[in-house]
């Protein structure tokens, strides 16, 4: 077994004080699937978003390819790939131009290949459809395209069967599993029950502080 | 070691702590360096030529404006501090420290007008340390209200450190600009400390009343910080056991009454 | 290890947000006018609040015209990150590679094509109806291209720290102000110099010196705030 890709290091997260859970030591190496699971108010985006470095850990450290994330920003944001739960695509624009932003953040992207991308999305033909235009649903599925472009190791999806229909539900499942049969990495949350065989399962609620705990 | 010693700087308890040692003994000095110091100024150093009395504001105006600014820098140094090292107390004394000096910037624009009256004949003249004074009164309030507006307190915290540091670079901007400004559109208003040195009986006082406020600002920011301790820490343990002991020691006090 | 060896173009997101935003504010080209109209009808109104003669308003017209451009400019900062924070656009910006001091930039320069810039080009006419002397013009002109750049980038930070509150203008207004203030003094007592005579150049120097510092730093602190606000 190589070394694990990520690895989340006794890690202890807090929010104005108050500790959300505390000791989370987990090893994902290339192909892991991973879902985070826990009751509301467990901590499960602020883990999400703590291990993309949006937000400082209390304790514990996040590292990628044996080193903290902190002294390697850069680098590791350019193999992360994030959707979280809000919607970036601006009303004004067409969807290409959406893409084209969002795909410039990070690796360049081609027309064709978002074209392309749009296909497996279920969006071909709206390449030039202004955003204001599409459903909730389409607007996620906007989002969703992204992992075709993306060429992210790190995949961490937040709520990412939001608003999308049964069919869509399956073939995102389907892709989230090809990316980590790749060598890929996906930590997804979801309160929805999956079709997925075999993914692996982070339950937050055994992290917990103990009452009285919470607060040091 | 030395970082072992900087990052206990870092725990609210032990500053808690200590600083309940502190005040026993510094408390009493500040009150008896207040009273001697302003009574001196105010009752006993010589009356001045040309102003009269009214010259003896400037016992409780000058080192209030001092302190006022220097407020601002110890303020932002703290928030710097914080942001820097994670460490959890600056921030508390950042936040203690910007009311205080806000409180100081009133009383010297109070104190100057009261001066101004009976001086330049109004109430409020625009004078470049006028204008500079009121300013900062706003870079004070930013602070104050961003600490209290921001939804979380670790985001308040970092938020209004940055506000603080952006304010320290602009601090001598604006004085700078105000007073090119000034020099611009100098009215004839009379000059106050026109080229005379002051007279080492009034200088004394003086002296001696910069160091009553330095050691009352001192003594303020602690107790506000102290408060800010308590208030944040209200649900950790420590805080929980130190109300206990406290509450069991006012009912021992209090005979044991039903 | 191969992907994390690839250099990603570090203009390519300064670019795109860039042609993004222009994009966008384009497509809403109502958006451009308001800080405009708000110049404009301010500065109509003036004169028919205090007394027309040409002595008084040409005396005023320097510090006034500078006024209501630092008035129309706060206006329209409030909107600065608010769309990205509201989507998510701001998380995406934070977990790029790309900068976060070249994203903001991008922004900043984009806001001033879109509001100084314009504020700046029909100054000019404004003086023409506040009868500024002829003198002041192109110093008005420069000058408020130069400060409406800095009140931009200053601004940003504003807009960064109050961007995840919810009632944010009174609060942005209160950090902001004194920030602005030493841009007003310079910016309208350039003008007054140049019309009293006495040259514009001095002024027109420290509102580039000020420009460069704030190109600097504002971004940076800027960005920093957005990290801080970004989550919350």
């Amino acid at each position: 077994m190589s070394e694990p890709l990520l690895t989340l290091d006794n890690l202890s997260c807090e929010r104005d004080g108050r500790l959300l859970f505390s000791g989370v030591d987990c090893e994902c190496p290339a192909g892991t699937l991973l879902q985070v699971v826990g009751f509301n108010g467990a901590g499960k985006t602020t883990l999400l978003n703590t291990l993309t470095g949006l937000l400082p850990a209390a304790k514990g450290d996040i590292r990628w390819r044996g080193d903290s994330i902190r002294s390697q920003r850069q680098v590791f944001h350019q193999e992360l790939l994030y959707l979280g739960h809000q919607v970036p695509v601006k009303p004004q624009l067409t969807v290409r131009e959406n893409l084209l932003w969002l795909g410039a953040l990070n690796p360049p992207v081609t027309k064709d290949a978002i074209a392309e991308a749009l296909v497996q999305v279920d969006l071909a033909g709206f390449e030039h459809s202004p955003s204001f235009a599409l459903s909730a649903g389409q607007k996620r599925r906007v989002l969703l395209a992204q992992l075709y472009l993306s060429r992210a190791t790190l995949w961490v999806l937040d709520e990412p069967f939001t608003a999308i229909d049964k069919a869509g539900v399956l073939k995102l499942e389907a892709t989230m599993a090809r990316h980590a049969e790749q060598g890929g990495i996906v930590l997804f949350t979801s309160h929805q029950p999956l079709a997925m065989a075999e993914f692996a399962v982070l339950d937050l609620s055994q992290f917990q502080p103990a009452p009285g705990e919470a607060y040091v | 070691m030395a970082w072992q010693w900087f990052h206990r700087l870092g725990s609210p308890r032990w500053f808690y702590e200590k600083s309940s040692r502190w005040l026993v003994w510094f408390a009493p000095l500040t009150l008896v360096l207040m009273v001697v110091g302003i009574s001196w100024g105010l009752g006993f150093a010589p009356i001045d030529s040309k102003q009269g009395n009214s010259y003896r504001i400037i016992f409780i105006h000058m080192p209030a404006a001092a302190l006022a600014l220097a407020g601002y820098y110890i303020m932002a140094i703290a928030g710097a501090v914080g942001l820097i090292w994670k460490m959890k107390l600056p921030f508390m004394v950042m936040k203690s420290a910007a009311p205080i000096g806000a409180a100081l910037t009133v009383l010297t624009l109070a104190t100057g007008s009261l001066w101004g009256h009976p001086t330049w004949g109004t109430f409020w003249e625009w004078d470049a340390r006028n204008i500079f004074m009121l300013v900062l009164l706003f870079l004070y309030a930013g602070i104050v209200v961003l600490a209290e507006v921001y939804p979380s307190r670790d985001a308040a915290d970092k938020a209004c450190a940055i506000l603080a540091l952006v304010g320290t670079i602009n601090v001598p901007i604006i004085y700078k600009s105000v007073d090119w400004w000034y020099s611009l559109h100098q009215p004839a208003s009379i000059k106050l400390t026109g080229g005379s040195s002051i007279h080492p009986s009034m200088l004394y006082p003086l002296l001696l009343c910069i160091l009553a406020y330095y050691c009352f600002y001192t003594l303020a920011l602690i107790l506000y910080t102290r408060r800010e301790i308590l208030v944040r820490e209200s649900r950790t343990k420590w805080v929980a056991e130190l109300a206990q002991a406290k509450f069991s020691q006012s009912q021992n006090a209090s005979g044991g009454a039903p | 290890m191969s992907d994390a060896q690839h250099g990603y173009p570090l203009g390519a997101g300064f670019r795109a947000i860039i042609r993004r935003d222009l994009t966008s504010v384009w497509r809403n080209r109502s958006d451009i006018a308001s800080p405009l109209v708000f110049f404009l009808i301010s500065i109509t109104l003036l004169p028919l609040g205090v007394d027309p003669s040409d002595k008084l308003l040409a005396t005023i017209a320097p510090g006034m015209i500078w006024i209501m451009a630092l008035l129309a400019t706060l206006l329209s900062l409030d909107s600065l990150f608010r769309q990205d924070y509201d989507d998510g656009s701001l998380t995406q910006f934070i977990l790029s590679p790309q900068p976060l001091y070249l994203t903001v930039l991008a922004k900043v320069i984009v806001h001033w094509l879109t509001t100084g810039l314009p504020l700046a080009i029909i100054a000019p006419l404004l003086g023409v109806m506040l009868s500024l002397p002829s003198g002041g013009y192109w110093p008005l002109v420069i000058s408020l291209t130069i400060g409406t750049a800095i009140m931009s980038l200053i601004g940003a930070l504003g807009a960064a720290l109050t961007v995840c509150l919810r009632s944010s203008a009174l609060v942005l207004t209160l950090i902001i102000m004194p920030l602005y203030l030493p841009v007003l003094i310079i910016g309208a007592n350039t003008v007054s110099s140049a019309i009293a005579g006495v040259g514009a150049a001095q002024g027109l120097a420290l509102l580039g010196a000020a420009l460069a510092m704030a190109v600097l730093i504002m971004p940076l602190a800027a960005a920093g705030a957005l990290r801080i606000s970004s989550n919350h």
